[in-house]
């Protein structure tokens, strides 16, 4: 079967095939699946604000997505991008709370992102240095190191980091100085009119990503030397290449990737830290990356995909109570099974079509 | 003394659930099939457990129906993994992904709390039991005490666990299928030379890894809590996971480490808040982590050494 079945018909059998489930899985909660389709797409796409909130969401999976990419071209599967992103925001954080009142936008900014992809990085060094010299496991490490950043955050958050005074476990608000512009800022100084989002500049930051992504995994020595190293290690070793060394620096950058999600939910629209600002963000990067087939293109499709469900959901769950945040994580779930899993499930099907018509 | 007797009560009942879980690992993966998902086969057999409980009033029911959930997820997992050759830890992942996300869209679809099922009544729920003579023994210094304090006024499926145990040790390493199930585990291939179905083999152990999974699901809602909470396995499957990997993928030290993990959790509470000596107070957080970075220690090598049965995480392709 060509190629370019195999990267569209395919992914979206698998596609058609989840919402199938959701849609049974809706019809047995007495809800009609047609209109809550329908409800979930005006949601998402329907109106100015819609459309920038999706943005917004689709920022955050585009990131997640891509370290979950980077790792699966070495071969390894990081679960960990949850915790990554999290002590990410604990480099932000102590950023922010340090110099917002005394550094200017223009620094403070990309030193929070320098901390971001600093500490997403060295959260995932440790698990990739122990795979790579030690031989443990990456995903059990990552699940551990989810772990371990949770009860981490949690202690320091609500030890430390809490506001004076405050009964919640969130930090003070962060000065204005290190708040990134939101999209409808910028087209307003444009004499453009958007409705007020939190969708912000990180989104121009996630799409030149997928470019850089493209680059670097397709176009570049350290691409290549990461490729070789996914598909088998021991040529990989024959051939020359530093296996460690790939292993090593792909789950620092994929770190360092899911970094940016933090950079998108503090600076550009809480701009403060709670305890559970990550909100799942790095698992929906696996079934992004899963659904994407790795490829940058489809990382931005499926990352829009997964934007308009969190989008369109809560909408969805305004007009139908029944339905609540949690039928996207079941969602979130069977893409994981069909796109991830059983990816190629249909294409014994499928590929007897291709060649009944090379055929005639 | 007292409260030590009521720190190893807890320890017991904190450990029940990551025993089977534990132990519903060990076959999956001695049969080298890596499984992630037992965190979200115990929360299926939570939930399912709690419904059909409520529904029908009885506790067995309950179980059963708990049992059956699991199980069907962990057939998914053998579809996937055994017969479809795919990625074990992606099926894994999803798993716990559906079933953190299904389990309260049918809650609040079904019973209107939020997600939660309603609170069971006593007749719908596992209770304590006491062994016989626990009141006559009570009196007893020590031994009385450890009989009626510690040992009994647990629900059945404590015991039920405690039996487990030793039967599934007896099966992994005294049985014929306790043989084929290391075989196909370290290699398939020579299994499959033998004329063992590898395919068979792995169907059976991940069938009764789901059945424990649905038992511990089962202790949690119907019994632990009276009613199935969102979430409320909250990492327990992984720390089964690691009690696994902790114990070498062995039945009697993967109960060990289980055991040591609950201590600590059951101290953890304990600790909240009380000065001591030398170190202070310590954060309750701190206490949480000891499993998880143990088990990364243990992974690296850094403490002794766990070496995963052989053929875990491959698919079996039976060469043609």
């Amino acid at each position: 079967m060509p190629r370019w079945a195999q990267l569209t018909v395919l992914p979206a059998l698998n596609l058609l095939a989840a919402l199938l489930v959701t849609g049974f899985v809706t019809w047995m909660i007495g809800e009609d699946p047609w209109e809550c389709l329908q409800l979930l797409v005006s949601g998402a796409f329907g109106s100015g604000e819609g459309i920038g909130y999706t943005l917004f969401y689709t920022t955050g999976f585009i990131f997640t997505g891509l370290a979950v990419a980077t790792a699966f071209h070495a071969g390894l599967f990081n679960i960990g991008g949850e915790g990554q992103a999290y002590l990410a925001g604990l480099g932000v954080t102590l950023v922010v709370l340090a110099f917002d009142h005394t550094l200017p936008p223009i620094v403070l900014v990309p030193l929070c992102i320098l901390a971001a992809m600093g500490f997403g990085a060295a959260w995932a060094f440790i698990p990739g240095w122990l795979q790579a010299k030690r031989g443990s496991h990456i995903v059990v490490t990552t699940i551990m190191f989810n772990f371990i950043a949770y009860s981490l955050m949690l202690y320091l958050i609500g030890h430390h980091l809490i506001e004076a005074g405050s009964q919640n476990p969130t930090t003070r608000e962060f000065g204005q100085a290190s708040w990134i512009p939101a999209i409808h800022q910028v087209a307003a100084g444009m004499g453009i009119s958007l409705p007020s989002t939190p969708l912000n500049l990180t989104f121009v930051m996630a799409l030149l990503a997928c470019g850089l992504f493209y680059l670097l995994v397709w176009h570049s020595r350290w691409g290549f030397q990461l490729r070789t190293v996914g598909v088998n290690e021991s040529a990989a070793r024959y051939a020359g290449i530093n296996v460690s060394k790939t292993i090593i620096l792909a789950m620092c950058v994929s770190g360092a990737l899911s970094g940016f999600a933090a950079i998108n939910e503090l600076l550009g629209s809480t701009h403060r830290m709670n305890v559970s600002f990550t909100n799942g963000v790095g698992f929906v990067g696996i079934a992004v990356a899963l659904m994407g087939r790795n490829h940058p293109v489809g990382i931005i499709l499926s990352a829009l995909l997964f934007g308009g469900l969190t989008q369109g959901g809560l909408e969805l769950s305004f007009e139908k109570p029944v339905i609540t945040r949690e039928m996207i994580i079941f969602i979130q779930g069977l893409i994981i099974l069909f796109c991830g899993a059983l990816e190629n499930l249909f294409e014994p099907f499928i590929a007897g079509l291709f060649k009944r018509k090379e055929d005639k | 003394m007292e409260q030590l007797f009521s720190l190893l009560d807890s320890t017991i009942r904190v450990a029940t659930p990551l025993v089977l879980a534990a132990l519903a690992g060990m076959f999956s993966e001695r049969s080298g099939v890596v499984d992630i998902g037992l965190e979200g086969k115990m929360l299926v057999a939570a939930f399912a457990a709690a419904a059909a409980a409520f529904v029908t009033h009885s506790p067995w029911l309950g179980l059963l129906a708990g049992i059956m959930a699991s199980v069907s997820l962990a057939m998914v997992h053998a579809f996937v993994s055994v017969t479809y050759n795919g990625n074990q830890l992606i099926s894994g992942m999803a798993i716990n992904t559906i079933a953190s996300g299904i389990t309260p869209v049918l809650g609040l679809a079904w019973f209107q709390q939020g997600g939660n099922t309603p609170q069971l009544d006593d007749d719908s729920r596992f209770h304590d039991i006491s062994l016989p003579l626990a009141d006559a023994l009570s009196n007893v210094p020590v031994i009385g005490h450890l009989y009626s304090k510690l040992l009994s006024g647990h629900s059945i499926l404590v015991y039920l666990t405690v039996l487990i145990i030793p039967v599934v040790s007896w099966v992994v390493y005294r049985s014929r299928f306790g043989l084929r199930l290391r075989a196909v585990g370290e290699n398939p291939h020579a299994a499959d030379t033998a004329g063992v179905s590898v395919a068979r083999v792995r169907y059976i152990a991940l069938f009764w890894g789901g059945v424990l999974c649905g038992v511990a699901g089962t202790f949690l809602s119907v019994y632990q809590t009276g009613s199935f909470i969102k979430e409320m396995t909250a990492g327990k499957g992984f720390l089964a996971l690691a009690a696994l990997i902790f114990g070498k993928w062995r039945p009697l030290p993967a109960v060990l480490g289980c055991l040591l993990f609950a201590f600590a959790d059951a101290s953890q509470i304990r600790l909240e808040g009380v000065d001591l000596p030398i170190v202070g107070q310590i954060p309750s957080q701190a206490i949480q982590v000891i499993p998880y970075v143990l088990t990364v220690l243990l992974l690296a090598g850094f403490v002794g050494r766990a070496v995963a049965p052989k053929a875990i995480g491959v698919p079996f392709v039976k060469s043609r």
